[in-house]
């Protein structure tokens, strides 16, 4: 590990060169909006939201899976970003079937809170109206497609932090879907442990806890944190072994 | 097996196929497998059998020959005469008069003076339509492994990527990088294990070289792998091919299998210390296997699904270890730079487009078939002199290359050298080699709108420009040729069609919307005829939107 400086928006910071330039960022409170990211989960780099531009390159570059390189100058919010990002929540806002007054998580939402951040009002292309699933087979939560976003926040942490694997994506293109197991109902999986962290890592209301209604679930994602930080700590791992 | 029994194998197979006083050699490449050439190819050993002369002309069947329009083709040596649409009386009359009598059958012959011949110059296809492709006498013949002789007995690892790096010599894939440059990383970089791999995920609608190069002369891709094998220090290669070309992928088999039984691949290749095994892999039908970092993931088992480069597959590719990663026709140039040298290859082509480039002629034109020429050709000589121009007399429109990432090059273009800069300067891309000619019949929203159609297909879903901006893209392209459209809508396209260009993952999505955009260039009237006419327009600046689609 080493410190690098760089250059973001004309501000001279310095950072470790094993982080990547969204974590940097953030550590100097630069605001750089994400969706499919999330602090403690593998990057995929799918969304295209974080996308900055280094100079000296052509080509835009996601901030969230590159690591920074000694003296680069960075600008994470030019006029062609915006227009970009704000497109980019415009593609999303069109292709599911998103009805925020009467979602669950209407107010907690970061498609919603990104909307309002880009001051994004109206849309410019057709809404795609998908015929999309809607599954409540598990006894306590349940999978709304019609609001999926296809961030895969939730197939990683099922994976990666959960060790599950219950959920993965099954098509391509404008067909994909999130499926549990084999494309089986989620109260049919054998894996899932209903330990939650799926919906609590998703950042719209696609997947939700039964028994809430509209505007009331807000969603805690802090575990992950104490999870990864334990987990660098080896502290489970060693109770585990000892025992 | 050592370098002097190859020798002397190949001196036994030209001295047997010296004493035939003629051969004949039909086309066993898919394409004229499709019209009937095993039929034309069943019938020519019959005829041969009840005029008794199977004891003095051998029927050999061969990869392409490059005229896939005008196929059964057949040729005969050493008369070195070409035949054209010989199907089974066709044949029973080039046994009767020409190997019987010695006279030429006029019906069916082909003239070879003329340019689809003479202007074309062959150095991956050498071999294509000359040798039987399952057989590995023939190919040494051919002068097959002897590159791998020289580069393994005579050459150091870096000598030989210092050759490949002086011949100039760029990825035939289609972004054109240096292929040398790429050795050079893979082998600088250090890992107890790395991986060479041969992308033959050949998915573009119309392209089908690295297809005739499989099928036609496996084992010089065989050939090419090893030698990259050994200049990077990898001991086990893959080739990723897709399911829908078995002909190739069962002469891919056959060539592995008897280059293993005569030691030229496996432990101790040509009684050196190298070690290199090569595996098929083979595709489910994803055309975004064909990128990169999808097509280590599915050869990984993962679904196949791009991801961030860097890293490039060169520092962390197959299991997370330096992969060399090149093209069919890359690999099918190896062998003959080793051969004959860079300086050589460096001496065909242009100074930075070195060597040829095959192309998959298709569409309008007279000519349909497989070519090569050396890069820097204009691409009128290659659509009116090789290809003989359009079918039927019609007039010449756009000509298509790169396929569904590539562009249309107006006539207006025509004399532009075919080479990476010049195609990329006018927003075409070189692509791997598919070259669709489109005449005054085509209307170029409809050819946008098919490749675009095909996009959307193809998007493997992961990033949001190119899953949700494709599927937009297509239904824009779709209300414009449907005439509902108005100029806000062409405005939409091309703000759109920007933004998937600049921000999508990887570069299916990076360059899906290049068809759109250089037919936009180029093309403009015809989008515009078909939008609707509104009186006095004013631009609504989205204040119709606003109350249409109101969001969140």
């Amino acid at each position: 590990m080493a410190i690098v400086t760089l250059t973001i928006n004309d501000e001279h910071l310095s950072g470790n060169d094993s982080d990547s330039i969204l974590t940097i960022a953030r550590q100097h409170k630069i605001h750089i909006p994400t969706l499919c990211h999330l602090d403690g989960l593998s990057e995929v780099g799918a969304c295209r939201l974080c996308l900055v531009e280094v100079e000296g390159s052509s080509k835009l570059t996601p901030a969230c899976s590159t690591k920074p390189v000694e003296g680069m100058v960075l600008h994470t919010n030019t006029d062609r970003l915006q227009r970009y990002r704000r497109m980019i929540i415009e593609l999303l806002a069109s292709e599911g079937n998103h009805q925020c007054a009467v979602c669950v998580v209407n107010n907690h939402c970061e498609l919603q809170n990104l909307s309002y951040e880009m001051n994004l009002q109206y849309v410019r292309f057709p809404y795609l109206y998908p015929k999309k699933e809607l599954d409540a087979s598990h006894k306590d939560f349940i999978i709304d497609r019609n609001r999926c976003i296809l961030c895969t926040r939730c197939v990683r942490v099922c994976h990666e932090v959960e060790g599950a694997h219950v959920w993965d994506i099954a098509h391509r293109g404008i067909r994909c879907e999130i499926v549990s197991g084999l494309d089986d109902p989620w109260g049919d999986s054998e894996a899932c442990t209903a330990c939650g962290k799926c919906v609590l890592v998703c950042p719209v209301g696609a997947l939700i806890e039964k028994g809430a209604t509209v505007a009331e679930m807000e969603k805690k994602r802090d575990f992950l944190r104490y999870i990864v930080t334990a987990r660098q700590k080896r502290e489970w791992i060693d109770i585990h072994e000892e025992g | 097996m050592t370098i002097e029994d190859l020798r002397e194998r190949a001196g036994e197979e030209r001295e047997r196929q010296g004493k035939w006083k003629r051969r004949i050699l039909y086309c066993s490449a898919a394409g004229c497998v499709s019209c009937g050439s095993k039929e034309t190819a069943e019938s020519l050993k019959q005829s041969l059998k009840t005029g008794g002369m199977d004891t003095e002309v051998e029927v050999v069947g061969t990869g392409c020959m490059g005229l896939c329009g005008e196929g059964p083709l057949v040729k005969v040596h050493p008369d070195d005469v070409l035949y054209e649409r010989v199907d089974t009386s066709a044949a029973n009359a080039i046994v009767t008069s020409h190997m019987m009598r010695g006279e030429i059958v006029s019906d069916h012959l082909v003239d070879q003076t003329v340019p689809f011949f003479a202007s074309q110059v062959k150095v991956v296809l050498e071999n294509c339509g000359r040798i039987n492709a399952e057989s590995l006498d023939e190919y040494l013949a051919a002068g097959g492994y002897e590159a791998l002789g020289k580069a393994l007995g005579e050459m150091q690892p870096g000598e030989i990527i210092d050759e490949v790096r002086k011949s100039g010599l760029r990825g035939r894939g289609g972004a054109g990088y240096s292929t040398g440059l790429k050795w050079g990383i893979v082998q600088k970089a250090e890992s107890d294990q790395k991986y060479v791999v041969c992308n033959a995920d050949e998915g573009d609608p119309g392209a089908f070289m690295d297809r005739s190069v499989l099928e036609g002369d496996p084992h010089r891709i065989l050939e090419g792998m090893v030698i990259a094998g050994y200049a990077v220090g990898a001991q086990q290669g893959y080739i990723y091919i897709r399911a829908e070309y078995p002909l190739a992928i069962e002469r891919l088999r056959l060539a592995i299998k008897q280059a293993e039984r005569n030691g030229l691949l496996g432990n101790k290749i040509l009684d050196s210390n190298f070690s290199f095994r090569i595996d098929l892999r083979i595709g489910a039908g994803a055309f975004v296997c064909g990128e990169e970092t999808a097509l280590m993931r599915s050869i990984q088992g993962r679904r196949g699904r791009p991801k961030p480069r860097p890293p490039y597959p060169s520092e962390r590719g197959l299991w997370e270890k330096p992969t060399l990663l090149n093209n069919v026709e890359t690999f099918a140039n190896i062998a003959p730079i080793i051969r004959n040298g860079s300086a050589w290859f460096a001496a065909i082509g242009t100074p930075k487009s070195t060597g040829t480039k095959v192309f998959a002629l298709a569409g309008k034109i007279r000519n349909t078939g497989l070519i090569e020429v050396p890069m820097g050709i204009p691409l009128r000589t290659i659509i009116f002199d090789i290809g003989g121009g359009t079918t039927e007399g019609t007039e010449f429109k756009a000509a298509q290359t790169g396929g569904p990432s590539g562009g249309c090059i107006p006539s207006a273009h025509l004399d532009l050298p075919v080479d990476y800069e010049s195609l990329a300067g006018i927003g075409s891309i070189m692509g791997s080699g598919g070259l669709i000619v489109m005449d005054s019949t085509s209307n170029m929203v409809d050819v946008a709108k098919y490749f675009m159609d095909f996009c959307v297909d193809e998007s493997c879903g992961k990033c949001v420009p190119c899953r949700v901006g494709t599927a937009h893209i297509a239904g824009l392209l779709g209300k414009i040729v449907n005439k509902k459209a108005t100029a806000e809508d062409i405005g939409l396209l091309e703000e759109l069609c920007m933004m998937v260009k600049a921000t999508s993952l990887c570069g299916l999505g990076q360059s899906a919307p290049n068809p759109v955009l250089s037919t936009l260039r180029f093309f403009r009237t015809e989008y515009e005829e078909l939008l609707q006419p509104v009186e006095g327009f004013v631009p609504t600046n989205g204040e119709r939107q606003e109350t249409e689609r109101p969001w969140p």
